[in-house]
């Protein structure tokens, strides 16, 4: 069989589109409107502290946010190419998933170091 | 109820026209009447010259396909009351080249449906003497939706991917390789994967849903290529993370 | 008619450049696309949520005081809209998607996408208790 690299980051892609169905509804919910804007009383620091700084969170944050933005990535790349009808496809690709990279290394900075 | 309705038709003659532009007629507004009653009265006793594809009048040729109030409809399963009190707006299928007026240029689609290799592929024939290839009714009906393509091409009509990258195979071919996959009797899947893994095979769609929603044979064509994406990558994993005992 | 004359004659008509603002299927279709902006934004959100949790208790203050600003709530609204496009469309096309099979039958479509929300319940119910508790 032939090898292509598309049926790969498909399945990145969909992987990540189901963590994200699943997951961002209650973490955008909760972190980004519910405790900034005081509707459910933040939870305390010493909690929060304890939970990411379980080596278990961060490589359960840490996959679900790499996937997440393979996911991300993979379909904004055709909303550029179809919906502006920019033509520099390899350019694209490479902005696009050139940015899942530097989100990686971000996440295992900003996890890895809440995790010490 | 009113009893005409205006039709505006875009007419483009390649001889004369350099861009398509606008004809209106006004057609009798009868109950019975679809758009391509309308044409044909149009082309009958108003203007021969108008040039248009129909055959069955019965929504089995798949030959009348044409952009009606900006959507892909079988002209001749499209009633004009639906539209009154009109003007009803009727284009040549999008996506396609014109040709002339309502004719579009269909080679395109001519030359992509066999590339699926769309028919029972064997690895090996049986005689004639072995007698027929035999298939149950649960095997009928895994591929039976697949089948009932008319290939009228309204799905390629709907499709913006298509309509952006006229190298994407499109939705019916591929509705059309999975009919075949599906098939008990045939042996080509491996064959056909190959064909649909290419960049401008299922990979090229984004999922826009349209082809299934345009569809008048309910193949949903959006179904099968989205279950071949699934397929493609499912053998690959299996191809290039196993070792060759396990496929 | 020979081939080179027809083709040179056929009109081919350009895609506009903002096709998908002319039809109500299409503008939805690249909205339910653009969802993958806000995703990208809301994982560098909580990037940064955590990370202020990490530098200690007056950062995480801090953060969740910026985060109360009106151009962030803004924000925040509108991806969070566009998250819950972004679920509800893709539980939808998932049976099409998937054929699911339980013992040789096809589990119909309206079991998938119900199945789905279960799971979304599910996860939205041990992630609070996490949170919260
Ligand atoms: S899949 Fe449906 S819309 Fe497409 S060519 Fe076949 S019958 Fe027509
Ligand atoms: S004329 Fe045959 S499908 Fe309409």
């Amino acid at each position: 069989m032939k090898f292509r690299i598309e049926p790969f980051v498909w399945l990145a892609f969909s992987g990540g589109g189901v963590l994200a169905a699943l997951f961002m509804p209650v973490l955008a919910f909760l972190f980004a409107l519910a405790f900034p804007l005081g509707w459910i009383d933040p939870p305390s620091h010493d909690h929060l502290d304890a939970i990411v700084s379980n080596p278990l969170t961060f490589l359960v944050l840490f996959g679900l946010f790499v996937v997440m933005l393979v996911h991300a990535a993979h379909r904004f790349r055709y909303t550029l190419y179809d919906g502006l009808q920019i033509k520099h496809r390899v350019l694209v690709g490479t902005l696009c998933y050139g940015a899942v990279l530097v989100g990686a290394f971000a996440c295992l900075q900003f996890l890895g170091g809440a995790t010490q | 109820m009113a009893d005409e309705i205006r039709v505006e038709v875009a007419r483009y003659r390649p001889d004369k026209d350099r861009e398509p532009g606008w004809q209106e007629y006004d057609v009798p507004l009868r109950t019975d009447w679809t758009v391509l009653d309308a044409l044909n009265h149009v082309k009958n006793e108003v203007d021969s010259t108008l040039a248009f594809r129909w055959s069955c009048r019965m929504g089995i040729c798949g030959s009348c396909g044409m952009n009606v109030q900006g959507e892909p409809r079988l002209s001749c399963a499209t009633f004009l009351t639906d539209y009154a009190p009109g003007p009803v707006r009727v284009e040549p299928l999008a996506n396609f080249p014109v040709v002339r007026d309502l004719v579009v240029d269909i080679d395109d689609f001519l030359e992509k449906l066999p590339r699926v290799k769309p028919w029972i592929i064997r690895d090996e024939e049986k005689s004639v003497d072995d007698g027929e290839y035999l298939q149950s009714p649960e095997e009928l009906e895994a591929y039976q939706q697949f089948s009932m393509c008319i290939n009228c091409m309204l799905c390629y009509a709907a499709c913006p991917v298509y309509g952006l990258d006229p190298d994407f195979v499109g939705p019916a071919a591929i509705a059309l390789a999975e009919r075949y996959d599906l098939d008990s009797r045939d042996q080509g899947a491996r064959q056909r994967l190959d064909v649909l893994i290419e960049a401008e095979g299922v990979y090229g769609c984004t999922f826009v849903g349209e082809c299934t929603r345009v569809c008048p044979k309910h193949v949903d064509p959006a179904g099968a290529i989205q279950r071949y994406k699934l397929k493609a990558a499912q053998e690959s994993v299996k191809a290039f993370l196993l070792p060759r005992a396990f496929r | 008619m020979s081939r080179a004359t027809g083709d040179d004659l056929s009109y081919r008509r350009p895609v506009p450049l903002w096709w998908w603002l002319h039809k109500r299927t299409y503008f939805v279709f690249v909205m339910r696309e653009l969802s993958s902006i806000f995703i990208a934004w809301l994982v560098l959100y909580l990037l940064l949520f955590v990370r202020a949790v990490g530098r200690g208790e007056a950062a995480y203050q801090d953060f969740l005081d910026d985060a109360a600003s009106p151009w962030l709530v803004t924000l925040n609204v509108i991806a969070f809209a566009f998250i819950v496009l972004h679920t509800i469309t893709w539980f939808s096309l998932t049976p099409q998607a998937m054929v699911v099979r339980v013992r040789g039958h096809r589990v119909p479509g309206i079991a998938i996408i119900a199945g789905q929300y279960a799971a979304l319940a599910a996860v939205t119910a041990f992630v609070a208790w996490l949170v919260l508790s």
